[in-house]
């Protein structure tokens, strides 16, 4: 039998005690998924989604904030496509652009330097959402407008940062034996970033990637390392022990760390990146965006801290599906909601 | 030249514009007379199709709107055992288009429709404001003899045949709006040959869909509804082009859901299914047809993958963004 076929043997013929994975990151969940992994799983092993998709824990307030700001006169929202309809208090940025605001939907944020020129009497802001993998992006963005001295585009963040939230979700949880590390992140992050929190834990991290068997392997191994507090890199043609410091020094150079407000996980300390004061000309006023609520009984808050599955959500598939999403889990194409639904076949 | 409302006006201008491009490329016996309809021979049996096309940008890598606005129809019609015979035209043209594009886009409808073997046998054009763009609707009639197809009819242990690579025009739409450089290449085209072979050869054909907007796991999933079966699909034998596979698993989409315009999925009984997948292979535009799964009892679409896992395969929701990290 090659090692692929013993990893699928032991993983559906499992039988040890139980075992309660997590992953990280939007990317993964939507690859089990994709990949039908759950399928292939024991029944003692089950696997939970965390707060990897930054769509999805981004706060209410935040929302709220860039739907206000797209229907300022002469002012423009540009986004990634999943938070345009993504739905707050008032409605989502869709709605905002059905009430005359302007809204357009980007693939890179460096794509906003060309439209910017041409339209000079507009401000546009970027709704800078991500982790460590995507805010080097911003930074060459702040890059590219102090250089080619660009007036009107500005940033408003909602930048997070792993691993302190991780270490939150465990103390809230504690039903969690093992974390399938983000894998996007832990390019720029090194692997060693989760020692501590694998540690303090007792509980192994694998850093994965994201085709199917790369996953099955982490499940395998992490299921094999139960109780042990240590960190595995299955991904080491991209992912090094140390962090990226190239990457490193352009966050760096434009952002800093600051507390941040997570959706249904409250303020983190030092979990989130703001743009450092001296060049605050570029923030549309991000600060402070900190009101997180839930909007008629939706659980995203409990679901991206892996403390209900989204079949527990009164809403699921029921008033709350992709076409007419309540809660942004359902609206990410990363989000655990949207994902369950998916795999429901709906 | 460019179009002015005045193109749109009925006068000189529109005549001159029909005459020069329409009516100069689509020539028949039955649009010649130039009279206010077509008048052609009919059939006991047809099947009537319209549709709408929109298509930005208008040229891309494997043909153009006219290509497009032709071949869908035409594969409309064939889709429910028809075939093909008439198709009328109408453009909705923004001030401002080129003269020089109208005449690709004629020059295209009037090949494709030649493959097809369809008589353009009307048309319209209007001049609105605007920005130079193009639209075309197209409707058909095509005639039925024998057995037609239809959604319902699918049944247990019928065997499900896809024409080729899944994908390949939405990933050609896609890069082009998106600068992105690649090889990849529409595969707009009509699909007459392989359909009236499959007709000819007297398989027996259950139900077959174009694989259009929605894409495979849109279509499949109305097929299983239509006929209250389950649709079991392997996925390592759906057949992707390797370029598009990349491009689709960069942007995050799903290859299920991405459309084509010039592929085709046939749900054949058992008995045919061997004999149907060789008469697609050695038509054209079928050479990589692929038997992909079975009809069973059940609902819905389920697909066994890659990895051995197996998963519900669903209709398309929202618009398929590409992942933000």
């Amino acid at each position: 039998m090659d090692k692929f076929s013993e990893i699928v043997d032991f993983l559906k013929n499992y039988d040890g005690k139980p075992v309660t994975l997590m992953e990280v990151c939007g990317t993964h969940t939507a690859s089990i998924v994709e990949n039908g992994i759950e399928d292939m799983l024991s029944d003692k092993i089950e696997l939970i989604t965390g707060p990897g998709c930054p769509v999805c824990v981004t706060v209410s307030a935040y929302i709220d904030r860039l739907c206000s700001l797209a229907k300022e006169e002469n002012t423009c929202v540009c986004s990634f496509g999943d938070m345009i309809r993504v739905p707050s208090k008032n409605g989502c940025l869709r709605d905002a652009e059905a009430q005359g605001g302007r809204v357009m939907m980007l693939y890179s944020p460096l794509e906003l330097i060309e439209i910017a020129k041409k339209e000079p009497q507009t401000q546009f802001v970027f709704a800078a959402v991500g982790f460590e993998t995507t805010t080097p992006l911003y930074a060459l963005l702040l890059d590219e407008i102090i250089k080619q001295d660009i007036k009107n585009i500005k940033l408003l963040t909602a930048l997070k940062t792993m691993p302190k939230v991780i270490d939150k979700v465990l103390s809230a949880s504690g039903k969690i034996t093992g974390m399938i590390a983000p894998g996007h992140v832990s390019v720029i992050t090194g692997s060693d970033i989760f020692k501590e929190s694998a540690e303090k834990f007792g509980i192994p991290f694998v850093v994965a990637g994201f085709e199917g068997k790369q996953l099955l392997a982490a499940i395998w191994a992490l299921v094999k390392l139960q109780n042990k507090g240590v960190v595995k890199n299955l991904y080491p043609e991209v992912v090094k022990e140390s962090r990226n410091e190239n990457s490193y020094a352009l966050t760096e150079k434009y952002f800093e760390p600051c507390s941040a407000a997570w959706r249904g996980l409250g303020i983190i300390e030092g979990s989130g990146l703001k743009i450092k004061d001296e060049y605050a000309r570029f923030d549309a006023g991000s600060g402070d965006l900190f009101e997180d609520y839930a909007l008629n009984g939706c659980s995203c808050g409990q679901v991206i801290a892996g403390l209900k599955r989204p079949e527990e959500c009164p809403l699921f598939a029921k008033v709350c599906t992709p076409s007419s999403p309540v809660g942004a889990c359902m609206v990410s194409h990363e989000g655990s909601c949207f994902n369950h639904y998916l795999a429901k076949g709906k | 030249m460019k179009i002015t409302l005045a193109h749109g006006s009925g006068g000189a201008s529109t005549k001159e514009l029909i005459e020069q491009i329409f009516a100069a490329s689509y020539n028949n016996p039955v649009l010649d007379m130039m009279e206010d309809s077509a008048v052609v021979d009919g059939s006991k049996k047809i099947a009537i199709t319209t549709d709408s096309f929109v298509v930005d940008p208008i040229f891309f890598k494997g043909g153009n709107i006219g290509r497009l606005a032709v071949c869908g129809t035409v594969n409309d019609l064939l889709m429910r055992g028809a075939t093909p015979k008439y198709i009328t035209s109408a453009f909705i043209i923004e001030e401002g288009a080129d003269t020089k594009d109208l005449k690709l886009i004629a020059a295209a409808m009037a090949q494709a429709a030649k493959e097809a073997g369809v008589y353009i046998v009307a048309g319209d054009t209007k001049v609105i404001n605007g920005n130079g763009g193009i639209y075309i609707n197209t409707s058909g009639v095509g005639f039925i003899d024998g057995p037609d197809f239809c959604s319902s009819r699918c049944k247990e242990d019928d065997v499900i045949i896809v024409s080729g690579s899944m994908g390949d025009h939405h990933a050609a739409i896609l890069s082009h709006r998106m600068g992105i450089k690649n090889d990849i290449v529409s595969d707009v085209a009509p699909l007459c040959e392989m359909v009236l072979a499959l007709k000819n050869k007297g398989i027996e054909v259950h139900a077959m869909r174009d694989v259009t907007r929605g894409g495979l796991g849109t279509v499949l999933n109305e097929l299983a509804d239509a006929s209250k079966t389950c649709f079991e699909l392997e996925e390592d034998k759906i057949p992707v082009n390797e370029q598009v596979r990349s491009f689709v698993k960069l942007l995050g989409l799903n290859i299920m859901h991405m459309g084509n315009e010039g592929k085709l999925v046939a749900v054949v009984a058992k008995k045919d299914a061997n004999e149907a997948l060789r008469i697609i292979r050695e038509s054209k535009y079928g050479e990589n047809a692929a038997i992909i799964g079975s009809v069973t009892s059940g609902d819905g679409v389920v697909m066994k993958t890659a990895i051995g896992g197996k998963k519900k395969v669903g209709i398309l929701i929202g618009e398929g963004l590409p992942r933000i990290c």
